[in-house]
């Protein structure tokens, strides 16, 4: 079976990625910083309780993970499906 | 050399840069002018959002906020850090390929109508001003207490440059002046921070020092610190004061609106390329990152230095206060902005700084002699006081002065950026006169530059006594009207222009009405704002979240009693979903 290299495919295969990294998002901030801060408090890293390192170190740097792999990983789903933009504009009118 | 000579040298000089640069850049197209003729690097215009979005707030507020507040100040942390990654795939991306120059163009593009166009500008005017304002008053403020000018003289300076390289160069010349003033501002910022982590904890890096132990002890700093505010009857600093729901809506809120902001938003149409757009976010946020994980060590070592300057050794032992004679020369010098204030209720001569409030606490104070806390910091003075209460050499503390107004010089341009935009694109060329040339329409766009900045000039020099309260409405009414529309206008084809009118509609009266009830601005309160009066025990501050869920709600319930959008508009988000060009 052939892969399907469609429009469709490529923004399904993009959503999936999102969805993925929304919730490592989700679970960092609003999980490990806020609802399950207090349980993550008893656990140290150093000088951190846990729960409060999440809150005001952890979740930023995750976040910043996150930004630059959907980046990375986007760039090559633009490839695989053949949409990426790094050839300039093609030709008004003519279908890639 | 003395150092208000010194401070005079570093602002002078860092103000020259940012002309050099405007005329070195002139914008001689609308394109230019709007979204500097998409050619910004994305390192560099990582760089320029960075400095757009760090204002005056987060420079000198931030770390004052998270010293008094400590843990409790995670909110803004994660708040104003998280929109980025909303924005990174969400957002950017796809505005960028729709490649057109404002937000509420492809809002009126995507739902064809100019009234919902008409929404968005007015969303998008309320919510640039009410951040522009804050910014003059930060460069007055700056101003007046590092060169002794009155607060208007340095505002009317800061209006002068900004006019300058706002009106010249437009985007252009703000993207790049931003790169230069993040230099500044990020420099301005660590330099104390690693001096006065070294100083307490050994630690050059600050993020680490944060969670190490107190040079000379073995006790680890943030654990010290728990001790010595809980010993005089704070809250422990590692916990807490909301409710989790609340903490929970306002990061929520916080992220949205970030992410909702025109100012940011449109920082990403001046890229080349789509898959640009997405990196550049990622180097908007580690600029950012830089500062914001700083920041949590600036505050937490200032608290400490702070209580250990004031309550030098056991609570309630006779001689471990500070005698109010003996105060260290920044004492003074705050004391005459007015910021830092001290009077001897008990009449020994010391100064006591402790939790009245706590009734426990306020019993044991009394045993002791001490007839109530005596001293008042203003939190705002935090950053600015931090490097002379560690003794810091003069040439930093000029830096700092240098720092705190380029952060607020960057996000001012930034912002009046979008507000001329909104009149000479989205109001004048696409909905009053279509038929203006582009000379005619780039002459508008500075004339509207130029007036933004006198209104905002204005607003900084009579602050209308609710600035401080209406923070709250521009993240609420982004986050409730701006991001939903553009969320759904790219993931969904069904949401049509009445779902999209009547859901940014909804979104923007319930936030504002609940924020006007709760806040009153321009009147008393109507309702007393405490928890127990709150919807579902959210704060003001968080409400955007809900005025966004109602927003949703809303557009999808009247798109799907509707028509769904023509074919030209499916045509169109079909087109934004995929990068190359078609």
């Amino acid at each position: 079976m052939s892969e399907d290299l469609s429009r469709h495919a490529y923004w399904r295969a993009n959503l999936k990625l999102v969805l993925w990294c929304l919730a490592l998002w989700f679970i960092v901030s609003f999980g490990f910083g806020i609802l399950l801060a207090e349980p993550l408090n008893t656990i140290r890293l150093g000088g951190f309780k846990l729960g409060f390192w999440f809150a005001q170190q952890g979740s930023i740097l995750v976040f910043l993970g996150i930004i630059f792999f959907y980046a990375w990983r986007m760039n090559r789903l633009d490839h695989r499906f053949d949409v990426d933009d790094d050839e300039p504009v093609v030709e008004p009118g003519v279908d890639p | 050399m003395s150092l208000q000579f010194m401070t005079y040298l570093a602002v002078g000089l860092s103000f020259a840069v940012y002309i050099v640069i405007a005329f070195w850049s002139r914008a001689r197209s609308t394109g230019d002018f709007y979204v500097a003729g998409k050619h910004v690097h994305p390192v560099a215009n990582g760089m320029a959002t960075a400095a757009d979005w760090m204002s005056a707030a987060s420079f000198i507020s931030m770390a004052g906020l998270i010293a008094f507040l400590g843990y409790g100040g995670s909110v803004y942390l994660m708040g104003w850090t998280g929109g980025y990654v909303l924005l990174a795939l969400l957002l950017a991306p796809y505005l960028r390929k729709y490649g057109r120059f404002t937000v509420p163009e492809f809002i009126g593009d995507r739902y064809y109508s100019n009234a919902a166009r008409l929404v968005a500008v007015i969303c998008l005017i309320f919510i640039s001003f009410t951040y522009v304002a804050g910014q003059m008053r930060g460069v007055g403020i700056v101003f007046s207490r590092f060169l002794e000018v009155p607060i208007h003289v340095g505002l009317v300076i800061g209006m002068g440059v900004v006019f300058i390289y706002a009106v010249l160069g437009g985007m252009k010349g703000i993207t790049y002046t931003q790169v230069a003033q993040y230099c500044v501002l990020i420099f301005a910022y660590t330099v104390p921070a690693v001096f006065i982590s070294l100083q307490l904890t050994g630690h050059p890096l600050p993020q680490t020092g944060l969670g190490g132990k107190v040079a000379g002890e073995g006790v680890y700093l943030l654990d010290k610190l728990d001790t010595i505010v809980t010993d005089l009857g704070f809250r422990a600093f590692t916990e807490g004061n909301k409710s989790t729901i609340d903490v929970f809506a306002i990061t929520l809120a916080l992220m949205v609106g970030t992410a909702g902001l025109p100012h940011v938003i449109v920082r990403f149409f001046t890229v080349p390329k789509v898959s640009d757009a997405r990196r550049s976010a990622g180097w908007a946020l580690l600029f950012i990152a830089i500062l914001y994980t700083t920041a949590p060590a600036v505050g937490a070592m200032a608290r400490y230095n702070l209580t250990n300057t004031i309550q030098a050794s056991e609570v309630g032992a006779a001689d471990a206060n500070l005698v109010y004679a003996d105060r260290p020369q920044w004492f003074r010098t705050w004391e005459d902005t007015g910021l830092l204030q001290f009077e001897d209720r008990n009449n020994d001569g010391r100064i006591q700084y402790y939790n009245a409030d706590n009734p426990a606490f306020a019993e044991r104070a009394e045993s002791f002699g001490w007839e109530g806390n005596e001293l008042t910091v203003d939190r705002d003075i935090m950053v600015l006081a931090n490097p002379e209460i560690a003794e810091l050499p003069d040439w930093v503390i000029a830096l700092v002065a240098a720092g705190g107004i380029a952060a607020a010089l960057s996000t001012a341009a930034g912002l009046l950026l979008v507000i001329s935009a909104a009149f000479s694109h989205d109001l004048l060329k696409g909905i009053i006169a279509p038929n203006i040339s582009e000379k005619q329409e780039l002459r508008a766009g500075r004339a509207a530059a130029a007036v933004a900045i006198l209104v905002a000039g204005y607003l900084g020099w009579n602050p209308p006594g609710f600035v401080a309260q209406v923070v709250a409405f521009a993240f609420g009414l982004a986050a409730a009207s701006l991001f939903p529309a553009i969320l759904m206008g790219i993931f969904s084809t069904r949401i049509n222009r009445n779902g999209a009118i009547a859901g940014m509609v909804t979104g923007l009266l319930f936030t504002f009405g609940y924020i006007l009830a709760f806040k009153g601005v321009f009147f008393e309160p109507l309702i007393a704002n405490t928890p127990e009066n709150w919807l579902f025990g959210i704060s003001p501050e968080g409400i955007g979240v809900v005025g966004m869920a109602l927003n949703f709600a809303v557009a999808w319930a009247v798109s799907l009693a509707g028509e769904p959008p023509p074919e030209k508009v499916r045509q169109l988000v079909e087109d934004i979903r995929v990068p190359r060009a078609a």
